[in-house]
């Protein structure tokens, strides 16, 4: 057996109420990349950030190439040969990609220098990137670079890569893996957790399967069947979502030429978008994160004002109304954002069902609040829509993003819409809770309303569209078939190359 | 090693006690700032905190903290609506002033005609007067994207200046020998705001006060407006959302406490101060935001509030002629109160844990 690089023994870590970790262990060898399973709130977070320093553990012992390991902060961490790329960015927009990367150095060079190496690791590793560009003008992909560069600047012998492919197009990945592969090769260990099963297949030497915080297997992913793996972190039977093939009724929801300027510096404007929506239709909507989907979002529900003719709903022009006016013509929507957005964080379910339920439910008469209806309502939800929660008065933080998600879903599903806008269905929502929204969407659309699905989860749209369209750069190509469109297709759509009739027309 | 974890859910218990701790803290320190000013702090804690409501003179004390403390609530829970929504009216001392001049205004325009009619349309140029000097710096954020703190804040220097103008010229009583200040409207009957019961201490601002918490009360707990003013203070996202304009709230936001601190300015104008003169205003208008965080934004927290304010002035100016405690250390306890609410106040959504450093 050859000399592990990581090794870990028993670690456990509860939080009040929870165990996130109990008694895991882990091997990883010098270049091996290893796959980290599970679902949200399995405990992967928590191992990787004892990993990296960021988590005191209770009990367990790590070793780091043979010595004793216990990082008590990301500093000690990354001395040691450790480094992360998270999912979330910690990038400035208003500084350029050679300044970001130096903000993050204990002891930064002159900038001169700093761009220089990292223009010849990102060479070296086929992640071109140029490091005087500003970050706000990255795509995500790019973005990531940076991260990745950030971290191989470090020299680092082991590598943590927190869910790297959620934001990037299926051509992204192939080069990013390819990088990864060649890491491998000069000896830097990869840990990749992700929930993507293909991926692992394609990628990873081993993988180790956490279900509530401990570990349920190990398995040799490219030996094992995806299906086999999502039982493993299951835990059971994976329920698919079904549908009833139905035909498209009438025209519900026309886009006439939307256009709209960005909502904030970095945003993206939309441009000249045009489509129409039947009953019963679920149009998803693919493309990278930062193509403008938050402004087609807040476009249809009313955040955003248009024009009254660029949006129209049941041949109403309706796209200066607001969003309870917009409601009341059956139109829902339900943002991205689960905190702070499609829910106030700190106020009860109670309240949230009001948030966005108020005009539909009739919840107020005369401005003054029915708080009993308000409350039947949110039970409704719950027991519909199986939220886990002690009580209606619990505030919307303490449930699980799972929970919450399921809750501000059935909150609009509840209302009964013509038209359904969801973004990011099931964005960090465990397998079982995305399964059951999933069902739900198809449900809906089965009974005749007409739904557009924005996802950065491509097999999810695969999965319940009938038609399926790229947002790219703020633009909306023609929607194709969902049915028979091969992964190639997808990534060139995403990419912005539009398939052939764009050059037709050109000639 | 001391750590802050968050709590699930906001602590019941601790949204109660941390008024209350913060007032005991607020007295441990405070004695132990008057020992160091060479006064026996258990008597001096005594004189402000005890002597106004208990003593042999509490009978003359009692009726001055209604006096104190209905300004202090009225403008307050003006200001608790636009602070629950992230709406930040510091200038209320400015929205004060021009309602108490607005009121007084057309008092001393009608003098001496006596019309039952006087005294409400006072009432209704106070709360208009006070209403517009909110709606500049209101206007001015929705239109332009300026902030409304340093706006609100530099008009009450503005309406200061506007004060000193009017008491020493379109305001000043022409038969007062050329002495600045406006006519006495405690001595024209229309126009006076008397107490309603002898010897109470009960005008209409006390009223009022009372009114505006009751309608405070019923806003934020049953009415939509309510809900979308805490709704854009917690998650301005999430009320875009739900269909909060957010443009139109802050003027009605600003509206409310604009009309009710030139409401205050007007029962005082009219009543205990009874004229417009230059130095007529005393920082109500500041101590009100003190109120209002006191009372942790919660119409019943805001009386209960007003009323321990009030204390504090009515107790400190005994300690000061019985004392002679320096006027300053009064203050000094005033900010410690807010300060210590403030530090205590993290309690409410976060727990302390001792744990062993792993390591460290």
């Amino acid at each position: 057996m050859t000399q592990s690089l990581l090794s870990i023994e028993g670690l456990t870590k509860a939080y009040p109420g929870v165990v996130a970790n109990s008694n895991v262990s882990l091997d990883i060898a010098p270049g091996e990349i290893h796959a980290l399973l599970g679902e949200n709130g399995a405990g992967k977070s928590t191992l990787v950030k004892a990993i990296y320093g960021l988590v005191n553990p209770d009990s367990g012992v790590m070793w780091f190439n043979g010595l004793r390991f216990a990082p008590n902060e990301p500093r000690a961490a990354r001395a040691a040969g450790v480094a992360m790329v998270f999912q979330h960015f910690s990038l400035f927009d208003a500084l350029n990609v050679a300044e970001n990367i130096a903000l993050g150095m204990e002891n930064p060079p002159p900038l001169r220098e700093v761009s220089e190496r990292v223009r010849t690791v990102s060479n070296q590793y086929g992640l071109p990137l140029d490091p005087s560009r500003m970050v706000g003008d990255l795509s995500a992909g790019e973005r990531q670079r940076v991260e990745i560069i950030r971290c191989l600047l470090q020299d680092p012998k082991l590598l943590i890569m927190d869910e790297p492919t959620s934001v990037l197009t299926p051509q992204e990945v192939e080069i990013l893996f390819t990088t990864l592969r060649k890491l491998s090769r000069e000896g830097t260990a990869i840990l990749y957790i992700s929930h993507k099963l293909e991926e692992i297949r394609q990628l990873c030497d081993n993988a180790t399967v956490l279900r509530m915080g401990q570990v349920v297997g190990t398995c040799d992913p490219k030996a094992t069947s995806a299906r086999k793996m999502a039982e493993l972190m299951v835990g059971g039977e994976l329920h698919v979502p079904t549908r009833s093939g139905n035909a498209p009724g009438d025209i519900i929801l026309s886009l006439n030429g939307l256009s709209a300027p960005a909502q904030h510096q970095f945003g993206t404007p939309l441009r000249n978008i045009s489509i129409d929506l039947r009953r019963g239709e679920i149009l998803g909507i693919g493309g990278v994160a930062g193509n403008g989907q938050d402004e087609l979002v807040a476009a249809l529900s009313g955040e955003l004002r248009t024009k009254p003719e660029m949006v129209s709903l049941k041949n109403a022009n309706i796209g200066n109304l607001a969003p309870n006016a917009r409601r009341a013509l059956g139109l829902c929507v339900s943002p991205e954002e689960r905190n702070g957005h499609a829910a106030a964080p700190d106020m009860s379910l109670t309240e949230n069902a009001l948030l966005s339920g108020q005009t539909r439910k009739n919840l107020t008469s005369k401005g003054f609040l029915k708080w009993d209806l308000a409350k039947t309502f949110a039970a409704e939800i719950v027991q519909t829509f199986d939220v886990r929660t002690p009580s209606v008065a619990n505030t919307a933080r303490s449930l699980s993003g799972g929970n919450l998600q399921k809750f501000v879903i059935g909150r609009e599903i509840l209302q009964d819409p013509d038209v359904f806008v969801v973004n990011q269905p099931t964005w960090g929502v465990d397998a079982a809770a995305a399964a059951s929204i999933r069902q739900a969407i198809l449900n809906l659309a089965s009974q005749g309303a007409a739904v557009i699905v924005i996802s950065q989860d491509l097999d999810e749209l695969m999965e319940i569209s009938d038609r399926f369209a790229a947002l790219n750069a703020g633009q909306l190509f023609d929607p194709r078939p969902a049915q028979g469109l091969s992964v190639e297709e997808i990534g060139l759509m995403l990419g912005g190359a539009h398939d052939l009739e764009a050059a037709h027309a050109n000639v | 090693m001391i750590t802050l974890e968050k709590r699930a859910e906001p602590s019941r218990i601790w949204a109660i006690a941390t008024p209350l701790l913060a007032v005991v803290l607020t007295m441990v320190v405070g004695g132990i700032l008057f020992a160091g000013l060479g006064k026996d702090p258990i008597e001096t804690i005594r004189t402000i905190f005890w002597d106004p409501l208990f003593s042999e003179f509490a009978w003359y004390y009692r009726p001055q903290l209604l006096i104190k403390g209905a300004p202090l609530v009225l403008i307050a829970i003006g200001l608790s609506f636009g602070f629950r929504a992230g709406i930040w009216n510091i200038g209320a001392e400015g929205q004060y002033i021009i309602g108490a001049i607005c009121g007084a205004a057309v008092g001393l325009a009608l003098y001496p005609m006596e019309s039952r009619l006087i005294f409400p349309l006072m009432v209704l140029a106070g709360a208009l007067g006070g209403l517009a000097w909110a709606m500049i710096p209101g206007i001015l954020r929705v239109k332009f994207g300026t902030n409304e703190i340093l706006v609100s804040l530099m008009l009450v220097y503005v309406a200061e200046q506007l004060l000193a103008s009017m008491a020493l010229g379109a305001l000043r009583n022409p038969d007062g020998m050329g002495f600045p200040g406006s006519r006495n409207l405690s001595q024209y009957p229309s126009a006076a705001n008397l107490e309603l019961i002898a010897g109470s201490g009960m005008h209409w601002g006390v009223v009022a006060a009372f009114i505006a918490v009751i309608f405070a009360y019923v806003m934020l707990a049953r009415h939509i407006f309510g809900f979308q003013v805490r709704l854009s203070g917690q998650s301005p996202r999430a009320a875009r959302f739900a269909g909060v304009n957010p443009g139109r709230l802050v003027l009605v936001c600003l509206g409310i406490s604009g009309a009710l601190a030139g409401l205050a300015g007007l029962f005082e104008v009219a009543g205990p101060s009874g004229q417009i003169s230059i130095d007529f205003n005393v920082g109500y208008g500041f101590t009100a935001i003190i109120v209002a965080f006191l009372g942790r934004l919660h119409p019943v927290g805001i009386l209960l509030a007003g009323g321990l304010m009030a204390l504090t002035y009515i107790g400190g100016e005994i300690a000061q002629s019985n004392l002679g405690l320096p006027g300053a250390a009064i203050q000094l306890l005033q900010g410690m109160l807010l300060f210590f609410l403030l530090a205590v106040d993290v309690l409410t959504n976060y727990r302390i844990v001792l744990s062993k450093g792993v390591n460290a």
